[in-house]
């Protein structure tokens, strides 16, 4: 078994005085590919935005590499650097093109050189198809491929883990195959993801080990193949079956 | 020479600006320099209040810093209500009075211009900051954050430019303004363009055609300032296509990119709406 790169332990958040996330316990192997699947509501957002502090967690820890950084006040900025975030909605900063998009984080966080950064930016957004785009603003850009962009952005920061958060909801349906393909290269290639998607036939023929969520606890998790073709629980059995069905 | 006096209204507006030219175009300049200066520092001090009070405050931030903030917004609060809240004019007695009779204060007449034009621009502007900073998506501090930026970098590099493109509209409202109420300062005797107009007509009693010039002027100082605010968001929007960069062997179709005017739409509505009258 691989080195493990992060630790979930009892992470529990509450917003007010809704209890959204309650005692979440996994790890993350360096080269996991985790779906986490489950409907809408039951979590699934809140706890990725938990693993890079973009929400703060209530209680339980988050270990990186053996260091609790829920204990003390971390760098939560040096942290996030080393784990990459996918959103639904893109974030592709407005103001930037695309190819400013990719260097901004290299030369202002990781201090790169202009030269490096821009080589690192082409070279990622090359992986991604969308090296002829480097000129173009993201308003002038499809859902697609400012989505292609996002993940270009994140792989430019060298990330050691990349968060995905329905990464192909807000796309037109024709447009889903061109970032999924983008998504199983990458998963090919070793990188260490956290993917909650719908995207069942991506969950059950990528990831490594699929989480399925309800009401903020995980319900059930296992290799793809234990959820999909066996699954244990009744409620995984109904959203699943729901699922395929709709 | 009192003889050679025309005596129809074009030429006496004809004489008055032929003879009094060096005058008016002082006046005109001294109205500028006061517009110019007292709108950009007044934008500067909106800037750092609008910062000010667009800063995060997450329950684990310590006390103090909670306190000091706090406090501090409050100022800058009452700061903003007792300068949109009062007539630039009476401010300018106000200010240039108080400080002469109360104060060790030697401010001059020209500091007292630009300082009154600045505050009180300033007060404008930083309800529009914190308006231009609160109307960028939450989305766009959330990339930024993810991929490890600081709280100053996020609002240096990707929140503050978008704002200001959305403001400058404002910005140049605020410009205009200046140019047209900084003659309000001939109470306290700044020679600026409505002040030497005045002077001018009364050595003749030709009230009508020196404020015709005065009109004039104006005009043209206003048209001026709109157009070359126009030109300036043009340029920060970048060019509306974009070339396809064909660096690869493969071919692909080179040229320009066509892309329909809804680019703009967003920013056009966003300044409607964000605009407030002053
Ligand atoms: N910032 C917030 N404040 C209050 N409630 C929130 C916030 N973010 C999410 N929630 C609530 O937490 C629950 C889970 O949300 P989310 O994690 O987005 O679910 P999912 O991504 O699985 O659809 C929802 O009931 C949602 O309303
Ligand atoms: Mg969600």
């Amino acid at each position: 078994m691989s080195e493990v790169i992060l630790e979930i332990r009892h992470l529990s958040k509450t917003f007010g005085t809704n209890v959204v996330l309650r005692d979440i316990d996994f790890e993350v192997r360096k080269g996991d590919v985790i779906s986490i699947i489950g409907a809408s509501g039951s979590g699934k957002s809140t706890l990725l935005r938990c693993t890079n502090f973009l929400e703060t967690p209530t209680s339980g820890q988050i270990i990186y590499h053996g260091k609790d950084l829920t204990a003390s006040r971390i760098d939560e900025a040096a942290y996030r650097a080393r784990v990459g975030m996918v959103f639904q909605s893109f974030n592709l900063f407005n103001n930037m093109t695309v190819l400013q998009n990719c260097m901004t984080g290299q030369i202002r966080v990781l201090k790169k050189k202009k030269e490096e950064a821009e080589a690192e930016a082409r070279k990622y957004l090359e992986h991604v198809g969308m090296l002829p785009y480097i000129n173009a603003k993201p308003r002038q850009l499809s859902g697609g491929q400012k989505q292609r962009v996002a993940i270009a952005r994140a792989l430019a920061m060298g990330p050691e883990i990349l968060l995905f958060d329905e990464p192909t909801s807000a796309l037109d349906p024709e447009m889903v195959g061109e970032v999924l393909a983008v998504m199983k290269d990458l998963a090919a290639s070793g990188m260490t993801m956290m993917v909650v998607t719908h995207e069942m036939a991506f969950a059950r023929d990528i990831s490594s080990q699929v989480v399925f969520m309800k009401d903020g606890v995980i319900c059930e998790q296992g290799s793809p193949d234990q959820i999909f073709k066996n699954p244990q629980r009744s409620e995984t059995k109904d959203f699943l079956s729901r699922f395929m069905n709709s | 020479m009192t003889s050679s006096l025309p005596t129809d209204y074009w030429g006496r507006v004809v004489y008055l600006a032929s003879h009094y030219a060096g005058s008016f175009l002082n006046g005109a300049w001294k109205t500028i320099a006061i517009a110019v200066v007292g709108t950009a520092a007044g934008c500067i001090i909106g800037f750092l209040v609008g910062i000010i009070q667009t800063i995060p405050v997450s329950p684990k931030d310590p006390w103090y810093k909670k306190a000091v903030l706090k406090i501090v917004r409050l100022i800058l609060n009452v700061y903003v209500e007792v300068f949109r809240g009062t007539p630039m004019m009476v401010q300018a007695m106000f200010i240039y009075f108080g400080a002469l009779q109360y104060t060790s204060l030697k401010l001059s007449m020209w500091s007292a211009a630009f300082l009154i034009v600045s505050i009180n621009t300033g007060a404008y502007m930083a309800e529009t900051v914190r308006g231009g900073i609160l109307s960028i998506d939450i989305g766009q501090t959330e990339g930024a954050k993810a991929i490890g930026m600081s709280h100053f970098q996020t609002m240096l590099y990707v929140i503050f430019p978008q704002a200001l493109r959305n403001i400058i509209p404002q910005i140049g409202n605020n410009l205009i303004i200046n140019l047209k109420d900084s003659s309000v300062l001939s109470v306290i005797g700044t020679i600026e363009l409505f002040y030497v107009a005045k002077q001018n007509a009364g050595t003749y009693y030709w009230y009508f055609e020196a404020m015709t010039i005065a009109m004039i002027l104006y005009l043209i100082m206003t048209l001026t300032a709109s157009r070359l605010l126009r030109w300036w968001e043009k340029k920060l929007d970048g060019p509306a296509n974009y070339d396809l960069a064909t660096t690869d062997t493969l071919a692909f179709t080179s040229g320009l990119v066509e892309y329909p005017a809804d680019a703009d739409d967003h920013f056009a509505e966003r300044n409607k709406e964000g605009g407030e009258e002053r």
